[in-house]
């Protein structure tokens, strides 16, 4: 299981900015290890975010995001108490989601 | 010829290793449009993603920072004014797996999107903003980058 997620939220006239740190090594599959071998691929496939159960974004990454991705987006027509949660699943099949409530 | 047994060992490790790989790949091979973040060029990349040739916008804004000392961590912003935006696409011209990133955006989100990439070299950032109606517009801008981000 892989290290908890660290989302923060700022809310302002009905938006919220939402920020995420994931921990997650990002191999991009390029890379060679000390025997000259290429590192295998290793990265956050899919990723999703919703707004109390309802899904309002969707993503597909590759190995070009950087190592402990930070990712920013805005929500629209949010309010105090609304739930955000982000969920990420990666190329071992390995997943994560967290919760975030709107101040 | 495998002769002796140390070259029988390397090459079925070898083979077991390709097999994983393989095996990796159909796991993968569901939603995740593997095929474009295989392609090696942003033209094949649009070819994959069945995407017509954009048009540069200059309703698109992009934020990079101008020289990244470090190209394993760029921070990279877009925002548009452009109406109906269904998706983005981030590439990074010069790496060797262009496509970095696809959003998919809802009514219930802006486009502005934050993300950190890599950068392997001294590249453009290109941001595609696909519309709902399937028009094609895109933004590019330069970073130079002094360390890499990919390889070695």
């Amino acid at each position: 299981m892989s290290d908890p997620m660290r989302i923060r939220l700022q809310s302002q006239a009905g938006l919220t900015t939402v920020k995420v740190l994931m921990s997650h090594e990002m191999e991009s599959g390029q890379r060679r290890d000390e025997d000259g071998k290429i590192v295998p691929i290793w990265n956050i496939q899919d990723v999703s975010a919703s707004l109390n159960g309802r899904v309002v974004m969707t993503a597909e990454w590759g190995g070009g995001v950087s190592k402990n991705p930070f990712l920013q987006f805005v929500i629209k027509g949010t309010k105090s108490g609304d739930k955000v949660s982000i969920s990420w699943r990666d190329s071992r099949g390995d997943s994560r989601t967290d919760e975030a409530l709107v101040a | 010829m495998l002769t002796n047994r140390r070259d029988v060992l390397k090459r079925s490790a070898l083979i077991a290793g390709l097999m994983l790989e393989s095996l990796g790949y159909i796991k993968s091979a569901g939603a995740y449009q593997q095929k474009a973040f295989d392609a090696k060029s942003v033209l094949e990349l649009y070819k994959s993603l069945g995407l017509s040739m954009p048009t540069e916008s200059k309703l698109i804004t992009l934020t990079t920072p101008e020289i990244a000392e470090n190209g394993a961590v760029v921070q990279v912003a877009a925002n548009t004014s452009i109406a109906n935006i269904s998706r983005w696409i981030f590439m990074v011209e010069k790496n060797p797996v262009p496509l970095i990133a696809t959003f998919n955006i809802t009514e219930d989100i802006t486009p502005a999107i934050t993300l950190r990439c890599k950068f392997a070299q001294t590249s453009d950032l290109i941001a595609v903003a696909q519309l709902s109606d399937g028009k094609v517009f895109y933004a590019k801008r330069e970073v130079k980058v002094t360390l890499g981000g990919c390889g070695g």
